[in-house]
């Protein structure tokens, strides 16, 4: 699972308000090689969620001193790109769990598949 | 006939459910088939189509039953980035296995698609939807669950975004049910039918717009005579392939007349006064 998909993804369990942003605890990940798109890359920054995106990031220990805020002028700073475009579609969770903050369900990753499916009584 | 309409179809008889049938052997029967990866690229071909990104710029689309991975290798090609959900996960170890380029996830879409607002600038499903309209268990209700799918779905595009979804509906009572879920959910659009006059190169693309009104794709045919049908229209089209025409009507008296003929039984000529409406006040 890609860091992109994470600061898209909540928690849909019954009763659930915000369930965002889910915590990732990874016991693998990986960096593949993505073809690097700029103009992809600076079409997402107004959509992520800057927060969760750091929070992630720093949690699986790939953080490249991004800053707390996305900086201004961000379309023209390649090197500022790069970064985002590693963290988000390089960076990804092989192995581990997703859990809901709100109420600690986990929902297991394996081979880079979050499993999302629902019991009967959660949805 | 189809691999998917067949299996539609053999579902429907033998009551199994999509992720039983996506067994390992038979995702990978799916995914082997060359015809078959022909006619789901050519589906997700003209589902791009209709979903009418803007050029030259990379999406972030969402896959809805991606499967073993068919149309998003199609996405990929097109430079779209794309996040793929399905329920069967003997399906998805397919993809994985052949490396497809986005995100997969295991979902089941009738618990509705756990997305924030506003994330994808559009969304595909190839032959996925019609699966929807099965209760696989008793606590299943097709009805809610269009509901619940079409809702979250909405609110996780993009406004002016578009869904397409290519599917094998059973019944006129079935493309009803899916519409008007759709449409209670906050959906415009309708339906889209290409070759309608053909029956095996007849395709349905149920297009959604969500938020900003657009104007229906326009419908391919084989002679190039163009023909837009909305999903009343399909409606009606369905009544007529019944057969029979309505009681009392013209045709019906002829018909009618003409049946008893063959039978050899005593019938009045056909006048011009025959099944002509009678004066108010006869």
């Amino acid at each position: 699972m890609k860091l992109l998909t994470h600061n898209m993804l909540t928690s849909h369990v019954k009763g659930v308000t915000k369930g965002y942003p889910l915590l990732i605890k990874a016991t693998e990940v990986k960096v593949n090689e993505v073809e690097f798109q700029p103009q992809f890359v600076s079409r997402m920054i107004p959509k992520l969620e800057w927060s969760a995106l750091i929070q992630a990031a720093e949690g699986l220990g790939y953080l490249q001193d991004l800053p707390n805020a996305p900086i201004s002028n961000y379309e023209n700073n390649e090197e500022f790109l790069r970064k985002v475009h590693r963290v988000l579609l390089e960076v990804e969770v092989i192995e581990g769990c997703l859990q809901c903050p709100e109420s600690g369900r986990q929902f297991p990753i394996s081979k880079g598949v979050p499993n999302m499916l629902l019991n009967e009584d959660e949805s | 006939m189809c691999f998917r309409r067949l299996a539609a179809k053999t579902e429907v008889l033998i009551g199994l459910f999509y992720s039983q049938f996506y067994n390992e052997e038979e995702a990978k029967k799916y995914t082997q088939n060359s015809r078959m990866i022909e006619i789901q690229t050519r589906m997700s071909e003209r589902a791009v189509e209709l979903l009418n990104l803007a050029e030259d710029q990379p999406c972030y689309l969402l896959d809805v039953g991606c499967g073993s991975g068919l149309s998003g290798d199609y996405l990929s090609e097109e430079g779209h980035y794309w996040v793929g959900v399905d329920i069967s996960s003997a399906m998805l170890n397919v993809a994985l296995d052949r490396g497809v380029e986005g995100d997969l996830m295991l979902a089941d879409m009738g618990q509705g698609l756990p997305f924030r607002p506003g994330t994808f600038d559009g969304c595909i499903s190839i032959s996925a939807l019609q699966w929807l309209c099965n209760a696989d268990k008793k606590s299943h209700s097709p009805p809610k669950r269009l509901y619940t799918f079409f809702s979250m779905l909405y609110s996780s595009l993009a406004r002016g975004a578009r869904a397409v979804f290519q599917l094998y509906p059973e019944n006129s009572e079935q493309l009803e049910l899916i519409t008007a879920q759709a449409m209670r959910s906050g959906f415009t659009g309708g339906m889209v039918v290409d070759y309608p006059n053909s029956s095996k190169a007849k395709k349905f693309f149920l297009c959604l717009f969500a938020g900003v009104s657009g104007v229906l794709p326009k419908v391919r045919t084989v002679a190039g005579s163009e023909c837009e049908i909305s999903a009343c229209g399909i409606l009606c089209r369905f009544k007529v392939l019944k057969g029979k025409s309505v009681k009392k009507s013209k045709d019906w008296i002829m018909e009618k007349k003409e049946r008893r003929r063959r039978q050899g039984k005593e019938v009045r000529a056909d006048t011009k006064y025959t099944g002509r409406q009678r004066r108010p006040r006869f």
